[in-house]
């Protein structure tokens, strides 16, 4: 027994030694493979953009910073495997991520066990930040102000009464259509139905169930994933159901209208969390360097990744000098990340005692009959702070 | 409540068809398989998402060459249909008449390597596409031709052209298989070597090749089925087989495994079933049910329907063989 604990302790004692003084890993997660890849990969390549830009600035400090990207395949057994991996790595100093909230809070709770912080650029479950985990950031905005925004903009702006509220069972999804729904009755309006579905492929008894519902339905709601809400609305309009259409950011990605078809996906409204380049001047330039190094647009997730990433190398750059040029524990980076106040692409950063932006912006789009993504049209922009701390 | 059941009913009946056909023209490759060989092949599920993948590739590549949608669907469908059978043959070569060729009497060694190789074939094809196209998700592209729709009976049911494409092509391969398997000298050899392995090799019969052509013929079928489920619904997956090859396979059992005109029967009212309550669950409930649990319901009724006739709606006990 005594040899297996020496082995462990020596193990370890290795583990550590291999720990290299002056690198400073990031990681990420967001799934890169399977369905959501496509915003996913957004976040990687954002968070990577921001680091490559800082390196010299590191180098210069005495540090090697290094991107280490994690495939959590949106799943979040794959996500807590992953983060188990992360918090023994002890160069990571900080994670960007995830993208699906039912990832991100469990993976949150093992980075939680190390105080390893985590800012997250997608996560919008009210769940993430109410924890209080002092580990947990997030600068996007969450469902329960999301699901409301649409909500009004439905109800106020497009007038309808009737919504027929479909989700995905997941924590986003769901959450997102729950929040909806309860502001939409609040104003005085109706979910003439409220249905949850894994289906991705064969969508007819929905739609029949749509065709079929009394009050007849004015206004369709889809909380979930464009992955599922893309071969929806296909099928939706190749029935000849003219309805129209809402989501949540779930649906921001260009992959929607690939899988929808130019025609059918015109003119849905989505609700989102992350806007597009348009809609911050400041992000233009970024989005010159990002096409130029990875052949791709710059989409939503993909700024507000970036600026996580540059929360991270901020509150990094002050914790290393507040702990005298020397690398910062991973507690020290966790607080100097609440003490970041920074201009972003996407505007001002601050975060509460929750670890929620001070706030947040929420934007109504609606999605363009050119195809283009880029094209969507911004209906509005709202800019709102988190419940609990107004 | 009951007013709308009653609009939506002749809707829910088409569709529940157009589901069912599909269903059962998968479950005819496994139920041949079976009748065959005793084994069921898990991998037919792939077999069929392979066909699929090949439709929209097929349409991809060639919508803007050909012209006419019903000649790029014909097109497609040969094609589906070829890759599929030739797929299932290769899976039989390697992965089962290995085990045959070594005697292997326990059930459960075949069965676990139909999941396997159904594992295998699923990433294949994801790596495949993702190399290809970097795709995951495969969208069938829209022709034309083939977009048409009529509402019949005063609009109660609004069906596609391409529904009834499906439902013919399913009828005629039923018609076909039955005229194979009764009719000409490879349906008699089928069903000899189904009666009796050994026995039909003393009588001139290879089995193996017997059991090759048998492959050939159910993968096919189910590469066609999954050409036409892409055209019906649009957007597929390397992991689109899976579902619906679990309840084409419980079609196949339910219809009495073994029996082709009962798998078309036991996917036809799979279909049904499905799609019943996949549209009236909410309704029926008030709400507390949803569509998700469309399945749960279907197979309670499945269970119940094999506890009361075990060997299948179609099937006979089966006696000992002698």
């Amino acid at each position: 027994m005594r040899k297996i604990g020496l082995l462990v302790a020596g193990v370890a004692a290795l583990g550590m030694a291999l720990g290299q003084a002056n690198v400073i890993k990031i990681a990420t997660q967001s799934p890169l493979s399977g369905p959501q890849a496509a915003l996913g990969e957004q976040i990687k390549l954002g968070a990577e953009l921001a680091i490559e830009e800082a390196k010299a600035k590191f180098k210069a400090l005495g540090f090697d910073l290094v991107l280490v990207p994690y495939d959590d395949q949106a799943n979040p057994d794959v996500g807590v495997a992953n983060a188990n991996r992360i918090i023994n790595d002890p160069d990571i100093l900080g994670v960007v991520g995830h993208l699906n909230s039912g990832v991100a809070i469990p993976s949150s709770e093992v980075y939680a066990r190390v105080n390893l912080v985590m800012v997250s650029p997608a996560n919008t479950n009210p769940r993430v930040t109410d924890r209080k985990l002092p580990n947990v950031n997030r600068i996007c905005g969450r469902d329960d102000v999301q699901g409301p925004v649409g909500a009004e903009y439905a109800f106020n702006n497009l007038k309808v009464k009737n919504v027929f509220v479909i989700h995905d069972k997941t924590a986003y999804g769901q959450g997102l259509a729950e929040e909806f729904k309860k502001r939409l009755e609040a104003l005085g309006g109706k979910a003439v139905a409220f249905v949850g579905t894994e289906e991705t492929s064969n969508f007819v008894p929905i739609i029949n169930q749509i065709r079929g519902a009394r009050p007849v339905p004015e206004l369709i709601y889809f909380g979930g994933i464009y992955s599922q809400i893309g071969p929806f609305v296909k099928q939706l309009r190749e029935r000849g159901v003219k309805t129209r259409v809402m989501g949540g950011d779930g649906l921001d990605s260009s992959e929607f209208v690939r899988l929808a078809g130019k025609e059918n996906a015109a003119g849905t409204f989505y609700t989102t969390v992350a806007g597009p380049v348009s809609a911050f001047p400041k992000a233009k330039a970024v989005a010159q360097r990002f096409k130029q190094k990875y052949g791709k647009d710059l989409e939503g997730f993909g700024i507000y990744a970036y600026d996580s990433a540059n929360v991270l190398l901020a509150a990094l750059e002050a914790a290393i000098k507040a702990a005298g040029n020397k690398k910062p524990t991973r507690e020290q980076v966790a607080q100097a990340v609440r003490q970041v106040k920074m201009e972003g692409l996407t505007g001002t950063i601050e975060f509460d005692d929750k670890g929620d932006n001070k706030k947040a912006k929420y934007f109504v789009m609606q999605v363009a009959s050119t195809g283009n993504w880029a094209d969507n049209k911004l209906i509005r922009v709202i800019e709102m702070a988190a419940p609990g701390a107004r | 409540m009951l007013e709308q059941i009653l609009a939506l009913l002749p809707q829910v009946i088409f569709d529940g068809f157009i589901l069912g056909f599909v269903y059962a023209m998968v479950a005819l490759g496994y139920t041949m398989v079976y009748g065959v060989l005793e084994l069921i092949n898990f991998a037919h599920s792939e077999i069929f998402m392979i066909g699929a993948v090949v439709g929209v590739e097929v349409f991809r590549y060639l919508a803007p060459h050909v012209g006419n949608g019903f000649l790029l669907l014909f097109i497609a469908l040969v094609l589906g249909g070829v890759v599929a059978g030739i797929t299932a043959i290769l899976v039989e070569r390697f992965a089962y008449r290995p085990l045959r060729a070594r005697g292997t009497t326990n059930r459960l060694v075949p069965l676990i390597t139909a999941i396997g190789v159904s594992f295998i074939l699923q990433d294949l094809v994801r790596l495949v596409e993702g190399l290809w196209h970097n795709e995951f998700f495969l969208r069938m592209r829209t022709v034309e031709d083939l977009e048409g729709s009529i509402e019949l009976f005063g609009g109660a049911i609004f069906a596609q052209s391409k529904s009834f494409i499906l439902m013919g092509v399913s009828i005629l391969m039923l018609l076909g298989l039955t005229y194979l398997v009764n009719r000409t000298k490879l349906g008699v050899a089928i069903r000899a070597v189904a009666q009796d392995l050994q026995t039909a090799s003393l009588m001139g019969i290879d089995p193996d090749r017997i059991i090759s052509r048998t492959f050939l013929i159910g993968g096919s079928l189910g590469g066609v089925a999954g050409v036409l489920f892409a055209l019906q619904y649009t957007t597929i997956t390397p992991y689109v087989g899976f579902l619906p090859g679990i309840k084409a396979f419980t079609a196949a059992v339910l219809g009495g495994i073994g029996n082709i005109p009962g798998a078309m029967l036991g996917g036809l009212v799979l279909g049904q079933l499905e799609n019943f309550f996949g549209t009236y669950l909410p309704i029926l409930t008030s709400g507390n049910f949803g569509t998700e649990y469309k399945d749960v319901v279907a197979f309670l009724i499945l269970i119940f329907i094999l506890l009361v006739r075990p060997q299948g709606l179609l099937g006979q006990v089966v006696r000992e063989k002698v």
